[in-house]
């Protein structure tokens, strides 16, 4: 069986019960990808998949074959971090350290489906053509990533400093 | 922000540090660097592990791994008392990858574990015998153990497995319990019952009165990384037996106890435990020893296989104590001023026969007010559940629930504010043990929050301000933890041409030990910060030092110090007749500009560099343990701060959002105002779980846990956390390392009250029961 993972094919023969997840941290020892429930509750697991984000822990990994699959390990290029990387740090947007691989892959397909338009349970226009980017938008659509540290201000605002002018806010926070 | 803005003062930086001295003492000195100014300390440096914990490439207990290694699963009891009758594992046997399965019938014999705060090697979270026999005192007790070559493997075996029970009659009713409560006989080393004159008459007679009964939930810690450990018994030699050493990477906030309770349990010397937990996914109390570290050890041994075991999330719930519920009474008699005549302080916690934690609740009361008259007791609860344990400001953080609840309640009926009230009741000494306080300065805490926060702004009527369907409120409660330096810490400095490293048994668990101690000793051995490694997490390392209690940070400190004079008094005997320093003793020496020079004369100084150089000495090594805590005799040392909140509640549906959370503390020197803030934050953010959804559901017929899961167990997400302000006196204590208090659990501290002030400020509605739920609003 064949995996895309950081832009390399890797190779591995699983149980049909093995998860993207557990595929990731015990067969090819990409750790960085948390568990913290097992059961889709804390985002600890999120990955990207084509760009999209969801939780590894729900993903059986027999589906997930040939699709572009990108983890925390994957978010630096060529020895350079992500600008959110290095704005979790600047920002002190973790305590423990735990749960901020799947803070980080969720705030990088977060901005993604703002992008394309997806409105969230805070949106109050959902037919505008452009969404209105605010703080709440980054709360309501962040908030399946638990962080028991509770750096969710920093979260917050590394995210605001690494992807808000993008998404349309100053970052005069 | 204000309070990272006091790390970039433009103060004096005094070029070098003299050794501390007896800080401990009435009559000692200050150690040099509690002063303002000194470079470094107060400084926002970002996280020195942050690098590794962007990238995935902080490697967690669960994460090594051995050759050979199988992974485990645990099969939980499903009654909570009574006797295994029989357990059939045949299926589970005959499955593919199942390398053991481990029951009663077959685990190695070990001794009962110490349990914590009961025996001196105590790490463990209850006595009872691990899997020895056939007996089960608590729904969820492990009776099971599988290996095998898969998790997947292991868990379909783990799920196979079929148990018959003859059940007994069980103590899981918590209302029917406290009626048989019982007065326990210590509560943290301490009296379960304190009294000053007599409480009850003085109540009796008070002009006005609050008496009212407050109730809190179970709690669990839920560290978003659920238990895991690795390990192995690594052979020596050729030899069985005695050579062996267990190596355990484990998630632990306790490496040097942990090996000592393991060194009982097994009946090995502890030279043959090696405990390592470089990274912590979160502890706040629940990452001590519980049966799972035991459990996977003993069955590694009896496979012969190095093991793999995380518990499943459901897993923590069912083997990893929490938090235990408590029912407590306040009762305040005041005089027309409001000057507190009588303060009870008194309830129930739920316990067992089998760990010894009676949930601390009065500790904050002990020291807040000056009452003429004060009774405080505990009594506990025994029931058949996992044994309750140590959850973020154990005690304070409920305690502080009902007594500030009960301050509001009595500011109401008087028709005085709050926080005036609190300073008519501030003690000029510690109102329970009359000793003098080392350090403090609440009131001036709680006068800066309260024009930060504008507090002047609140209503004293509730229900009088309104935005749509919104009720709006103000709530304030005041926050306090001890401070505590307890016995056991060492530190070794290694000094090399580059630098030093500084290697100490203590813990990172995200609270900023790893950068602040950097920090710290940069500061002290006037070096840059890019020269100094900070190693910790390893119970080869010097010393023992416990993340618990808030005390690592005064507790490491010692040790550094006691270290640098060690250190200093080995530099100066290496110098020769040609040495500036030559001659002289350790306190006319201070540590500047990467090594040692004479106080008061610029002119009289060597490197670090050349005094190795000239002595031929590529490096140098010294171990000394910190002194003893004697500062904790000679005051009553506290830390303290006043928590604001805004709560609105919505009139129609009753939901509750905090819109505003503001702490203001009084915790000595803060040594970097990043991480502290950090630290600030998530201590009230686990407080807002505290008092608007935190609760473990027990089944009061079963004993089981009933909400076992992220799921089901609501902690504060992203959206329910507002912009949480944190702000700080900022004065030393002068009777401590660096002038500073650890500050990891204050923050917890007086929020639950805060929001049910402000909640009844907002609605008229006075809820006395933990979490403050819609429905209890309707």
């Amino acid at each position: 069986m064949q995996w895309t993972i950081n832009g390399q094919v890797r190779e591995a023969e699983v149980d049909f019960r093995t998860s993207l997840l557990d595929l990731l941290r015990e067969q090819f020892q990409l750790s960085g990808t948390k568990k913290g429930c097992n059961q889709g509750a804390c985002g600890a697991c999120t990955v990207l998949v084509d760009g999209e984000r969801i939780n590894a822990c729900l993903a059986l990994a027999v589906q997930y074959q040939g699709r572009e699959i990108t983890t925390v390990e994957g978010l630096a290029e060529r020895g350079t971090l992500h600008p959110v990387q290095t704005a979790f740090i600047e920002h002190d947007g973790f305590q423990c350290g735990y749960c901020t691989p799947g803070q980080l892959c969720s705030a990088v397909g977060m901005a993604g489906e703002f992008e394309r338009g997806l409105p969230s349970a805070v949106t109050q226009d959902l037919a505008a053509a452009d969404l209105e980017w605010s703080r709440d938008e980054l709360r309501e659509r962040m908030s399946g990533n638990l962080c028991r540290c509770g750096a969710y201000n920093g979260i917050a605002d590394a995210i605001t400093a690494a992807l808000g002018r993008e998404l349309g806010e100053e970052l005069t926070r | 922000m204000s309070a990272l803005d006091k790390g970039r003062s433009g103060d004096r930086q005094p070029s070098g540090v003299a050794l501390a001295g007896d800080y401990w003492r009435p009559e000692g000195r200050l150690d040099p660097l509690s002063e303002k100014g000194r470079i470094g300390i107060g400084a926002p440096l970002s996280r020195v592990d942050g690098a590794e914990k962007v990238t995935g490439g902080a490697r967690f207990a669960g994460e090594f791994t051995f050759d050979g290694m199988v992974y485990a699963a645990l099969v939980y009891s499903a009654i909570a008392n009574g006797r295994i009758l029989a357990i059939d594992q045949r299926e589970a046997e005959a499955m593919d990858g199942v390398v053991l399965v481990m029951t009663h019938e077959n685990a190695p014999r070990l001794n009962t574990p110490p349990v914590f705060l009961r025996s001196p090697n105590g790490a463990a979270g209850d006595d009872h015998p691990i899997m020895q026999t056939d007996r089960v005192h608590w729904n969820g007790q492990p009776v099971a153990l599988v290996l095998a070559e898969t998790q997947e493997q292991a868990d379909a075996a783990a799920e196979s497995i079929r148990v018959d029970y003859a059940a007994e009659p069980a103590m899981t009713d918590f209302e029917l319990a406290r009626t048989h409560a019982r007065q326990p006989d210590n509560v943290l080393g301490g009296p379960a019952e304190i009294t000053v004159g007599n409480a009850d008459e003085a109540f009796a007679s008070a002009p006005h009165r609050i008496d009212a009964i407050y109730t809190t939930p179970r709690h669990n810690h839920n560290a978003i990384e659920p238990h895991a450990l690795t390990l192995a018994w690594v052979k020596a030699g050729e030899n069985d037996g005695e050579d062996e050493t267990l190596r355990i990477h484990d998630a632990s906030q306790c490496v040097d106890l942990a090996v000592a309770s393991l060194a009982e349990v097994f009946g090995i010397d502890a030279a043959q435990i090696h405990v390592t937990s470089p990274f912590v996914g979160g502890g706040f109390g629940g990452k001590a020893l519980w049966q799972h570290q035991i459990l996977a050890a003993a069955a590694a041994k009896l496979a012969d296989r190095p093991v793999r075991l995380a518990l499943s999330r459901k897993g923590v719930y069912r083997v990893v104590g929490g938090r235990a519920c408590t029912e407590q009474r306040v009762a305040l008699g005041a005089d027309e001023n409001g000057r507190l005549q009588a303060l009870i302080h008194s309830g129930v916690a739920a316990m067992t026969r089998h760990n010894n934690l009676p949930e601390p609740f009065f500790q904050a009361t002990k020291c807040l007010y000056a009452a003429d008259h004060i009774r405080l007791s505990i009594d506990v609860a025994d029931m058949h559940m996992l044994a309750n344990t140590f959850m973020r400001a154990p005690g304070e953080s409920v305690g502080t629930f009902a007594l500030e609840s009960a301050l509001d309640e009595l500011a109401d009926r008087l028709g005085m504010d709050p926080l005036e009230l609190r300073a008519r009741n501030e003690p000029e000494r510690d109102p329970t043990s009359g000793l003098a306080f080392s350090s403090r300065h609440l009131l001036e805490a709680a006068r800066s929050g309260a024009e930060r926060f504008g507090w002047s702004e609140r209503s004293a009527t509730p229900g009088r301000r309104r935005e749509g369907e919104w009720q709006i409120g103000m709530g304030c409660a005041t926050a306090t933890y001890p401070y505590m330096r307890m016995p056991g810490a060492a530190a070794r400095i290694t000094l090399t041409p580059d630098g030093a490293t500084v290697g100490i048994a203590a813990h990172e668990m995200g609270m900023g030990t790893a950068t602040v101690q950097t920090q710290v000793a940069a500061a002290r051995l006037g070096l840059p910060v890019e020269k100094i490694a900070f190693h910790y997490g390893d119970s080869h390392l010097a010393g023992s030092v416990l993340a618990g209690g808030s005390q690592q940070t005064a507790a490491i400190g010692g040790a550094v110090i006691a270290a640098q004079r060690a250190l200093v008094a080995e530099l100066l005997a290496l110098v020769g007749q040609g040495s500036p320093l030559s001659g002289l003793s350790p306190d006319e020496i201070e540590c500047r500009n990467e090594g040692l020079g004479v106080l008061g004369d610029d002119s009289r100084f060597e490197t670090y560099a050349q005094i190795l150089a000239r002595a031929q000495r590529s490096e140098l090594s010294v171990e000394a343990d910190a002194a003893g805590s004697e500062e904790l005799a000679n005051w009553s040392m506290h830390s303290f701060g006043t928590i604001f909140c805004e709560a609105g509640v919505n009139s129609v549906t009753g939901e509750i959002r905090l819109r505003r959370l503001l702490g203001s503390f009084d915790c000595g020197r803060i040594l970097n105002p990043k991480t502290a803030t950090s630290q600030f934050r998530g201590g009230m953010i686990m407080g807002l779980g505290l008092a608007l959804m935190e609760e473990t559901l027990f089944d009061p017929r079963s004993g089981r846990v009933m909400n076992p899961s992220l799921a089901d167990y609501h902690v504060p997400v992203q959206m329910d956390v507002p912009e949480v302000e944190v702000m700080w006196t900022d004065i030393p204590d002068p009777h401590t390392p660096m002038g500073a208090h650890g500050i990891g659990e204050i923050g917890i501290t007086g929020v639950g009250a805060a929001v049910a002030n402000a909640v009844y400020n907002a609605c008229g509605k006075r809820v006395r029961d933990l979490p403050i739920t819609l429905d209890k609003l309707l």
